[in-house]
């Protein structure tokens, strides 16, 4: 199963990951992100955040 | 607050309270709501700025600038320095003081400012946006308005409630890592630019001098580019090999939504502007002016329309063809050159500096500049003259 690993200690919450999730499942506050149940795991905010702060888990 | 506003701006970056501050000298009643706790922080931005353009939308005031910028110095990937002749003036921003005024002279207009208010759904009556709901200190509101203006930047999720098309495609997004570092040495009234597919792959890196010896060095890549190394990877190599003295004061991340211009950008009762519609120049990147004459535009468009009671898509439109007259039509102009110079190789890169170091000082010009990399691609020289001259 692949999951998305969020790194708060590593996050600049820049909104760039926001800009690119086609859809819409990224809730982006000050200093909080969430990925919501809306996410499809297409990993583009994997690819894109600036500073690596998610992570792509593949387990099992 | 009240519960209801002619018009609700979400997001005090300076196309929010541009939009904000003719809104409100045209009458309206203007709610600006903003989820940082403070406007202007953090900067994500290299800061700079052409005279002209931001004069034509507000006031400059002195304590806004770090920096007057009289040149442009352009770096090939072999090292070859190509200073652009050029009479225009530009700044270096303190884009802190920068949105903060922006706020402030939105604020004297007549303008609300509510800051840690968080947007996170529309309202929506009749079939058509008439609010949004909104989270401030632990408490839910709904807040109605006769117009809601998205100027939410990158993230652009309010054009997305509305069932716009907002998303930037990953090779449009310019992913961005920055720096801002004292000891870089390097003539500070130039900006300075570095093209090379392997200091910054489709995409740039600038260094905005603040005086000094302090900077901004920063790059972009594309998104099609950044999954196997980041930007901050590439700026780090870029400063141990040019700058090891750097002293690093501040680090930021971003995004540029480099992307061909939205089709859409009003509905009934909606309208957006700025990054989150996508009005970035797709080949700098710089969006502050750009979303500042949006917001200008919009505010007014904003205003009358309400003065004559119909906030319909189709009077919203003046908008869009204000906006296409004074920037837009040039922008798709422009992400056709970024196509082209973005993905330009190191060989070539070299070659068109060559060729244009040939050319006497005073002929080279940025349309020149353009004129030498088109070679190749003479179809774009024509579009090249549209927008350089
Ligand atoms: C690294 C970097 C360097 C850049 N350099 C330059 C440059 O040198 N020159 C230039 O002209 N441009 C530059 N740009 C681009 C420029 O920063 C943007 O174009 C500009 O800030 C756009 O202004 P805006 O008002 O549209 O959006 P923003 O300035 O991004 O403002 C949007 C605001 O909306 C708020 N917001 C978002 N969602 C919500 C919500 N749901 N609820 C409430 N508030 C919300 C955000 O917190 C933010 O304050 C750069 C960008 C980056 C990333
Ligand atoms: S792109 Fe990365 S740094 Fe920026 S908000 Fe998303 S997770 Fe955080
Ligand atoms: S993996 Fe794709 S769908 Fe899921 S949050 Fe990231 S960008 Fe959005």
């Amino acid at each position: 199963m692949k999951s998305i690993k969020f790194n708060r200690e590593l996050c600049d919450f820049c909104g760039t990951c926001v800009g690119v999730c086609p859809h819409d499942a990224i809730e982006l506050l000050e200093s909080d992100l969430r990925i919501t149940d809306k996410c499809t795991l297409c990993m583009n905010c994997v690819y894109i955040c600036p500073v690596r702060a998610l992570e792509e888990l593949d387990e099992g | 607050m009240k519960d209801k506003y002619n018009i609700i701006v979400v997001g005090a970056g300076p196309s929010g309270t541009t939009t904000a501050r003719f809104a409100a000298l045209s009458g309206a009643s203007v709610l600006i709501l903003e989820k940082d706790r403070e406007v202007g922080i953090p900067v994500r931005c290299a800061e700079g700025v052409g005279d002209k353009g931001l004069r034509s939308v507000v006031d400059i005031n002195p304590n806004w600038i770090a920096q007057k910028i009289s040149g442009v110095s352009l770096y090939s990937p072999s090292g070859m320095e190509v200073t652009l002749a050029t009479n225009e003036v530009g700044y270096v921003l303190n884009r802190k003081q920068f949105d903060a005024g922006l706020a402030e002279l939105a604020a004297k207009s007549g303008a609300e400012i509510k800051t840690k208010a968080y947007v996170y759904d529309l309202l929506h009556e009749n079939g058509r946006v008439s609010g949004v709901k909104m989270k401030h200190l632990g408490k839910e509101y709904q807040l109605k308005a006769d117009i809601v203006i998205g100027a939410d930047g990158v993230e652009s999720r309010v054009g997305r409630w509305a069932g716009m098309k907002t998303r930037t495609p990953m090779r449009d997004m310019e992913t961005c890592a920055q720096v801002t570092a004292q000891n870089i040495n390097i003539r500070d009234d130039y900006i300075h630019l570095y093209f090379s597919q392997k200091i910054a792959p489709r995409g740039y890196l600038w260094i905005f001098p603040k005086g000094d010896g302090l900077a901004n060095v920063g790059l972009g890549i594309s998104g099609e580019v950044s999954r196997n190394k980041s930007p901050f990877e590439y700026l780090e190599e870029f400063l141990n090999e040019h700058f090891p003295q750097a002293a690093i004061l501040t680090t930021v991340a971003g995004g540029v939504p480099c992307a061909m211009e939205l089709e859409k950008i009003v509905m009934d009762g909606l309208m957006l502007v700025g990054d989150a519609a996508h009005q970035v120049n797709p080949v700098s990147g710089g969006g502050i002016v750009n979303g500042m004459v949006a917001g200008k535009i919009a505010g007014q468009v904003a205003g009358n329309a309400l003065k004559e009671g119909d906030v319909s898509e189709k009077r919203l439109k003046e908008y869009v063809k204000l906006w296409q007259k004074a920037e837009g039509k040039k922008n798709k102009i422009f992400y056709k050159l970024k196509e082209f110079v973005y993905n330009m190789s190191d060989e070539d890169l070299d070659e068109t500096a060559r060729l244009i170091l040939h050319n006497p000082k005073e002929r080279r010009t940025i349309l020149q500049l353009f004129k030498t990399a088109l070679l190749k691609k003479p179809s774009l020289i024509v579009d090249a003259i549209k927008v350089f001259t």
